[in-house]
């Protein structure tokens, strides 16, 4: 057994593409030995700034010989197909052996790989690893580079030390990348111009260390650089910075604000970490932490800390903390040149703070008419237009009221969405509410305009909402602007103050449904607009707040603010699409619900509608932006443990774009069918559409003389019927499967006792119009088709 | 000050005092980095000097960076050898601030070397140039922290880093990786120095005016300070904006005329005249984010197309000289 130590001594590695070269390098060194047969016993991938290296310990010596067989084609095949298995094999055409497979002499090739010496197998794996090598970003450096075809790496790569127990696996590296070949499937490896040669020695410190240091073994090579001030394990590393950096905190009487990426990064940008912690200047505190900490962090790579509050939550203090490479022989020194840079960029900073209040967010808000939203849905203004418009609309409807919705999906609500609703009972009035939302959806994008958030682009929102605050404008207006991006992903909080909600919604809406329209849906892994993020963020809202409204009516609100830019630069792509696969389209009830709710909108409008755009509305838009939703409710509830089937087989229904009250089927569809009597009951009615699917019959036909099971399913359906319908009607779905599962002692019974496929035609039919009862009362709730198990 | 004297005949002049006649032999002061602007500058030009670069002189025309120069863009092209250095005055109109701010001017110096092929000793060569103007890499901590190059102007990128020094930015350093569209055959690897902060770093100065120039006392701001006054006034609110925009169609038009007579290094002139025409439009503010657009990729048309032409132009000669070479 063999230890094998591998280093590539590069110039800087960029510190973020460190833990990908790591694993990059282990994969290849283990897949290429194991296309040889060699296994490591255990495998240790190192990275600095400046190299990357390799412990592999416990290999062979020896790779193990290996027989091979190759089936060739049949004997008598023509001379071409021969010669090619034979130059595929290496081997010539007297080699080959003829064998019967199923009765047919057929040509077989025999390889014998005698075994190898390990070492001589690295001397050609490692080269082969290093021209293989996947980088981010690479590139040609020095004489080489003459041609395109130069070796790639991601900066001048300098040295290698390859020692296999302390022996150098000799290797020189082509200058070129291009000169392997394994069409044969054996590495092959040709000599061209000035490469780079293997050995056992490399560098230390950039500084602290000087020549070359030459390399044992394995053993010796951490323990080496570590004395020519190289700790070469990042992870030793990373502890250094996270310990140090709390150290050095408490030792000013302060804590450090824990930030892991930082840690890494800094971790990948030194090689002999030493941090150190300085002040500056306390009035810059009056620019908003979240400013300070990334000013610090983005640009300068520093932490941040917070006064050591007695109860936690601590305020940021005028301290930071950089990680410097070297031992300095004034650490002072290099603090107050950190210092220094971080005052300039926290002076630029506290000039953007300043600057920017002087002007009212309204003002910066008429600016957006010069930024772009979309090529084809025009400015940042006119979508903000918009997304007012729909936050005052959802506010009036009392889709959002100030009273939160105490229905969560499954409990009954009285109103159905599109009837005219209540106003709220409590806090807001409607109108109070619309005009805040209103308010802070006109001036929530103000932000992207200012100095702050163009140099940092991911405190939008949070600025707007410190600008907010700053102009003195209502509280739920600056919360407004300040979260209204917000949940940004699963995990992220739900907004749940009113008026956040509705802009946060609106604007979701907006983005999701304007640029479906222009054409810009998401496809595979294309999402460029994150659409599938709004969608996620729409269902976070509406689930996590209960707000019930009819999707596809405001889907055609949307459309209808910006159809006349559809129209005018002819981009009725989804339209156009949708025209073509119309004969695909079946009659659904889905539509008549959607054209209803929309007519309902346009009768208050007073508007006439073109039925041509409402068919475009229809079916380029509500459909399949519904179906979308489906999928991503599927994905939002999986972690919630909802199955998907049972959103499918809600869904399979038609008509309902409620995702809440969906969500309610869904819920009491779930616990249902974990119960006996729903097991039973989906068994039942399983049966009945198997049966139902192979047999023809007459309906409407009645069995004069029902035989006792019989009679007592017709008297179920009867009371269960009208009790799920009404029950559905009343949105009170735990009452709905109650109902249903009334039926399951009746089937059950039916099964066991009654004969569907009688002699007498009458009673054939009479039974299996029974069996089409039970599977449309069922249907009520939920497809159950789509029900697995 | 160069000491002079001149020995004027007893009586004559106004008042003056005698003057030495005889130019006494002046004492060139030793080197002095630490202290004095031109100083770290002339450490720079005889560091590289030694190294083998040919010291040139600016370009003669304004432009926003040193990479701007033709030793720079036009020589990275081809496979010739080239090794330069330079100082070189840049032009960032929107940058001026009427001599108020201390850290931010509308002309301040960059200094640019050159080399190609990239040397594999260029990283200590870089930091043996700032031990020689007074870095100690003991006692200051320098880093080398990814920042790539990319200009669509030009139609080039590279990789490299920006170089710390204590936390603040003091070179960027470049491998080139393509040039004018076309890959670099051999890469050349480019330094560029920002000098002022880099001397206000070394002299320990707050403000860029503060810096000492020379030994003798004249400051930055003795030399500059009136220059970023009047050329904020005038790039802000003078410049006759009809006739900037005359002028870049002139240099657009100019730069296609050069394009046609197979004189590309006329043509890429043009092409850095049009660009910093544009610049000074652009603080005169007297052109719209839809415009913008336009503008930049008639200039990127024009240097590119330049770049281009020199390449295909030259590429005969250079394949001859060197016979692994090709343009594409």
């Amino acid at each position: 057994m063999a230890d094998f130590l591998l280093e590539l001594l590069t110039e800087e590695i960029p510190a973020r593409m460190q833990k990908g070269a790591r694993a990059e390098l282990e994969k290849l060194f283990t897949r290429e030995l194991s296309a040889s047969g060699v296994a490591a016993g255990d495998i240790t991938v190192w990275s600095t700034p400046r190299r990357l290296a390799l412990i592999a310990r416990d290999l062979p010596t020896e790779t193990e010989a290996v027989r091979e067989e190759a089936k060739g084609p049949p004997v008598g095949a023509p001379d071409q197909a021969v010669d090619g298995f034979c130059r595929k094999n290496g081997c010539t055409r007297d080699q080959l052996e003829e064998r019967e497979v199923k009765g047919r002499a057929t040509y077989f090739a025999v390889i014998e790989k005698p075994g190898q010496q390990v070492a001589d197998l690295l001397a050609t794996v490692i080269p082969y690893v290093i021209t293989q090598f996947s980088w981010p970003k690479s590139m040609r450096w020095g004489a080489a580079s003459i041609t395109s075809e130069s070796l790639r790496w991601v900066r001048p790569l300098s040295g290698i030390v390859a020692l296999l127990d302390g022996d150098v696996i000799e290797f020189e590296l082509p200058s070129h990348a291009d000169v392997y070949s394994d069409a044969s499937g054996n590495l092959e490896f040709k000599k061209v111009g000035i490469g780079l040669s293997s050995g056992r020695t490399t560098m230390g410190h950039r500084f602290h260390s000087n020549g070359l240091i030459g390399i044992d073994d394995a053993d010796d090579y951490a323990p080496k650089l570590r004395a020519a001030h190289v700790i070469v394990d990042q992870e030793e590393r990373a502890g250094i910075i996270r310990e140090g950096a709390k150290k050095a905190a408490k030792a000013a009487g302060l804590t450090v604000v824990a930030d892991e990426g930082l840690v890494v990064e800094n971790a990948g940008l030194t090689e002999w970490p030493a941090p150190l912690l300085g002040r500056f200047d306390e009035s810059f505190l009056d620019v908003p932490p979240e400013v300070i900490q990334l000013t610090a962090r983005v640009n300068q790579k520093y932490f941040v800390c917070e006064d050591a509050a007695k109860n936690g939550g601590g305020k940021l203090a005028n301290a930071f903390i950089c990680t410097a490479n070297i031992d300095a022989t004034d650490p002072a020194v290099v603090v107050d040149g950190n210092r220094k840079v971080l005052a300039a960029r926290l002076a630029d900073a506290r000039f953007f703070w300043e600057l920017d209040q002087k002007t009212t967010l309204a003002d910066h808000a008429m600016k957006l008419e010069r930024i772009t939203f979309h090529e084809k849905l025009g400015t940042v203004a006119d979508k903000v237009e918009r997304v007012a418009k729909l936050a005052r609309w959802l506010c009036e409807e009392g889709i959002v009221t100030s009273e939160r919705f105490p229905a969560k999906a499954g409990t009954s609500i009285d109103e159905a969405p599109d009837s005219g609703r209540s106003q709220p009972s409590l806090g807001l009035a409607s109108e109070e509410l619309a005009d805040l939302a209103e308010q802070a959806a006109r001036l929530c994008k103000a932000d992207l305009v200012t100095e702050m958030v163009g140099e940092f682009p991911e405190l939008q929102g949070l600025m707007g909402g410190y600008y907010a605050e700053k102009e003195g404008l209502p509280q739920e207006v600056s919360d407004a602007i300040r979260d209204h991006y917000k949940p940004l992903g699963q995990g992220d909080d739900v907004p749940t103050a009113p008026v956040t909600v509705a802009v946060s919604l609106a604007d979701k809406l907006d983005t999701l449904v304007s640029l479906w329209g222009a054409g810009e849906k998401p496809t595979g892994s294309k999402d460029p607009f994150a659409l599938r993020r709004a969608c996620l963020g729409i269902l976070a809202l509406m689930d996590g707040n209960g707000l019930r409204f009819s999707l596809g009516m405001a889907v055609f609100i949307i459309f209808d603010r910006v159809q006349e830019r559809y129209e005018r630069l002819k981009t009725f792509d989804a339209w156009t699409a949708a025209k073509q696969q119309q004969g695909n389209l079946e009659e659904n009830v889905r539509e008549k619900v959607f054209s209803s709710a929309i007519e309902l909108y346009a009768h208050r409008q007073k508007r006439r509608l073109d039925p041509d755009m409402l068919e475009y509305v229809k079916r380029g838009l509500i459909l399949p932006i519904l179906e979308f939703f489906a999928d991503r409710l599927k994905v939002q509830q999986r972690e919630a443990g909802v199955r998907h089937d049972l959103i499918d087989a809600v869904f399979a229904l038609g008509g309902e774009d409620d995702l809440v009250r969906l969500l309610g089927r869904v819920h009491a569809l779930q616990r249902f069918i974990e119960t006996d009597n729903g097991a039973n009951l989906l068994a039942g009615y399983k049966r009945a559409a198997n049966i139902l699917k192979k047999e023809e019959w007459q309906p409407g036909a009645t069995n004069p003389a029902p035989e006792p099971a019989e009679a007592a399913l017709i008297d179920a359906l009867d009371t269960a019927e009208p009790k799920a319908a009404s029950a559905i009607e009343a949105e009170d779905f735990e009452a709905a499967m109650e109902a249903l599962a009334s039926l399951r002692a009746p089937i059950d019974a039916f099964f066991e006792g009654v004969t569907v496929n009688d002699q007498d035609t009458v009673k054939r039919d009479s039974r299996l119009g029974l069996l089409a009862r039970l599977r449309s009362a069922v249907h009520e709730v939920a497809d159950f088709s789509r029900i697995e198990g | 000050m160069v000491r002079c004297t001149i020995d004027a005949p007893q009586g004559i002049g106004h008042g003056l005092k005698p003057m030495a006649t005889e130019l006494s032999a002046p004492a060139i002061p030793l080197r002095d980095p630490a202290n004095s602007f031109q100083d770290m500058i002339l450490t720079l030009h005889d560091f590289w000097a030694a190294n083998g670069c040919v010291i040139l002189q600016p370009y003669d025309m304004r432009m926003g960076a040193g990479t701007f120069h033709t030793a720079t863009t036009l020589r990275a092209l081809g496979p010739e050898p080239w090794n330069a250095a330079f100082v070189q005055p840049c032009r960032r109109p929107t940058d001026g601030r009427y001599g108020e701010n201390p850290n931010r001017l509308q002309h301040y110096y960059q200094y640019q070397v050159i080399l190609k092929p990239s040397p594999s000793d260029i990283q200590d060569l870089y930091l043996e140039s700032l031990r020689a103007i007074g870095i100690d890499p003991l006692a200051h901590d320098i880093r080398f922290v990814e920042d790539d190059w990319e200009s669509p102007t030009l139609g080039a990128w590279g990789l490299g880093w920006e170089v710390w020094c204590d936390g603040m930015e003091v070179t960027q350093f470049t491998y080139f990786q393509q040039m004018g569209g076309f890959d670099c055959k051999p890469v050349a690897g480019e330094l560029t120095y920002g000098l002022e902060r880099l001397a206000m770093y070394i002299q320990g100065v707050d403000n860029v005016y503060d810096l000492a120039f020379n030994q003798q006392g004249v400051s930055y701001g003795e030399v500059f300070l009136e220059n970023e006054r009047q050329m904020s006034k005038w790039n802000f609110e003078v410049a006759d904006t009809d006739a900037l925009f005359d002028l870049f169609a002139k240099a657009e038009a100019e730069c296609q005329n050069a394009i046609a007579a197979d004189v590309p290094i006329a043509a890429y002139e043009q092409a850095v005249e049009a660009s910093h025409l544009f610049n000074l439009l652009q603080a005169r503010g007297v052109i719209s984010v839809q415009e913008r657009a336009s503008y930049m990729a008639r200039v990127r048309d024009l240097a590119r197309s330049s770049c281009e032409k020199y390449a295909e132009k030259m590429a005969p000669e250079w394949a001859e000289k060197y016979p692994e070479w090709s343009l594409v």
